[in-house]
């Protein structure tokens, strides 16, 4: 379960507020994903609706092209729907 | 403390607010509560006082924005009845949930449908398991102790938890009464202003309300019953420390002829009074009963509760609410559960009585008396659930 590795009500801030922020980054939320989002990069246009529609922040932004933070993605495929070239492909994790 | 004043219970609590230096009020008028904050608002209308007043578009915005307030450090008052605590019911969880250390003034009213206005007990009842803490007041004296008490009560660093100050609807809300009142110093001493860590401070960003999965959100709720349970340490220590400044002596419970008792009623709020009347007249004509007044329902006084009742045969315990399909109502529920708990074998009838608002006589309480009193000759129980005054 890994339960106790886990700090215990004592010790946990009360009314569990977070007193340091930022804290979401080191919740690796990319396991969640069925689906990857794969980017042809060739194709791309960069013209970032995908990382302006990303629910999450897990476009990353380059200087020619985006790129996917596969820590964070959840796989939940708008980028893959709002891409006007057609350059994201969804494709299923394996195990 | 020389000082009387004519107040209704709702005024009696206004005017403890008054005297509390509280730093924002968020409020939404419903009857029989609405005199509380209206003569709070006048209070803050001729600059009695210098607290933010915010009028919202409900009471679950009140509540919403006293949590808001709450969690910057501020001191927060806010009051309701009924169905404003029935929509309210989502924050008060929050409320709780996040440690905002409020202070509500609940003033009982039975719950629709069908619309009523007056005075029982469904509203907290009905909220009962919110987490807060919950004290029961008898009369406008009472209602106006127990508030100035409830800010330190609920802002110890060891509690922080939200506290209702419940009274009965139009029955204490509306009546008159002489209240004496302290000096605004004397309660400044006693009140001080509220000390917490908590700020708005843009270089020390917090996060408030966060998503607690299945890994994280049971410890929270421990934590919560650990509040309570300090809370029970808090308030015998506060009352100490008010009864000093007062002479007047509160505590978990108030216990009326219970030395040689043999039959007892116990029961919330107002009808404790008339209750008692009834037992000193029985009293004097030889008959063995006694009064359990609680005033504080949660945290629920079980060892003072055992102890009460140690030499008595038979138990009668009062609601004004009701536990529809239940084995026996909210407050005799608890009662057996601690008498179970402590191994007790006493004999505990349950009486529902004066549900919206339903007078209660002095002669319905006589009715009670002789029934507990029959119980503890004979030891048996005709009706372990009773429904008193209402027409068949």
């Amino acid at each position: 379960m890994g339960e106790e590795t886990k700090p215990g009500w004592k010790s946990i801030p009360l009314g569990g507020l977070l007193l340091k922020p930022g804290s979401a980054m080191e919740y690796k939320t990319g396991d969640w994903r069925a689906f990857r989002p794969v980017i042809d990069q060739k194709k791309c246009v960069n013209c970032l609706l995908c990382w302006i529609y990303c629910p999450d922040a897990a476009i990353v932004r380059l200087e020619k092209y985006v790129n996917v933070n596969y820590e964070y993605c959840k796989g939940c495929g708008i980028c893959a729907n709002e891409c006007p070239v057609k350059a994201i492909s969804m494709v299923e994790e394996e195990k | 403390m020389s000082k009387v004043m004519g107040l209704t219970g709702d005024e009696a609590i206004a005017y403890a607010v008054k005297q509390s230096n509280v730093d924002v009020v968020a409020a939404y008028p419903i009857t029989p509560q609405t005199i509380i904050v209206e003569a709070f608002s006048e209070y803050v209308y001729n600059g009695e006082v210098k607290t933010e007043f915010i009028c919202t578009e409900s009471e679950h915005s009140a509540l919403s924005a006293c949590i808001g307030a709450s969690l910057t450090g501020a001191r927060v008052f806010t009051a309701t009845s009924s169905q404003g605590l029935a929509l309210m019911h989502e924050m008060l969880y929050i409320a709780s949930g996040l440690r905002c250390p409020i202070v509500m003034g609940v003033v009982n009213r039975a719950l629709s449908a069908p619309i009523n206005i007056h005075g029982d007990h469904s509203d907290m009842m009905g909220s009962r398991d919110c987490g807060w803490i919950q004290i029961y007041a008898e009369n406008a004296q009472e209602a106006y102790d127990w508030t100035l008490q409830a800010f330190k009560i609920a802002e110890d660093p060891n509690v922080l938890l939200p506290v209702s100050v419940n009274i009965d609807g139009f029955i204490l809300s509306h009546a008159l009464e002489g209240v004496k009142v302290l000096e605004d110093e004397e309660v400044d001493k006693f009140l001080s202003t509220r000390k917490t860590d908590l700020t708005i401070d843009p270089e020390k960003p917090i996060t408030v309300g966060a998503l607690f999965l299945p890994d994280y959100y049971f410890e929270i709720k421990r934590q919560q019953v650990e509040a309570l349970k300090e809370a029970y340490k808090v308030i015998r220590r506060i009352n100490e420390e008010y009864e000093k400044l007062t002479g007047k002596s509160y505590g978990f419970l108030e216990s009326y002829g219970l030395d040689d008792a043999e039959a007892a009623i116990l029961c919330l709020g107002s009808t404790a009074g008339t209750a008692r009347f009834v037992a000193k007249n029985l009293r004097r004509q030889g008959k063995k009963v006694g009064v359990i007044k609680p005033w504080v329902y949660r945290p629920f006084p079980v060892e003072e509760v055992v102890k009460a009742t140690e030499n008595l045969k038979a138990l009668t315990v009062l609601d004004r609410a009701c536990s529809f399909g239940a084995p026996s109502n909210a407050l005799c529920s608890d009662v057996i559960a601690a008498l179970y708990q402590s191994d007790r074998e006493l004999k505990v009838f349950n009486v529902v009585y004066g549900l919206g608002g339903r007078d209660v006589a002095p002669l319905d309480i006589e009715l009670i008396f002789k029934d507990a009193l029959e119980v503890a000759e004979t030891g048996k129980i005709k009706e372990p659930v009773k429904f008193m005054g209402v027409r068949e």
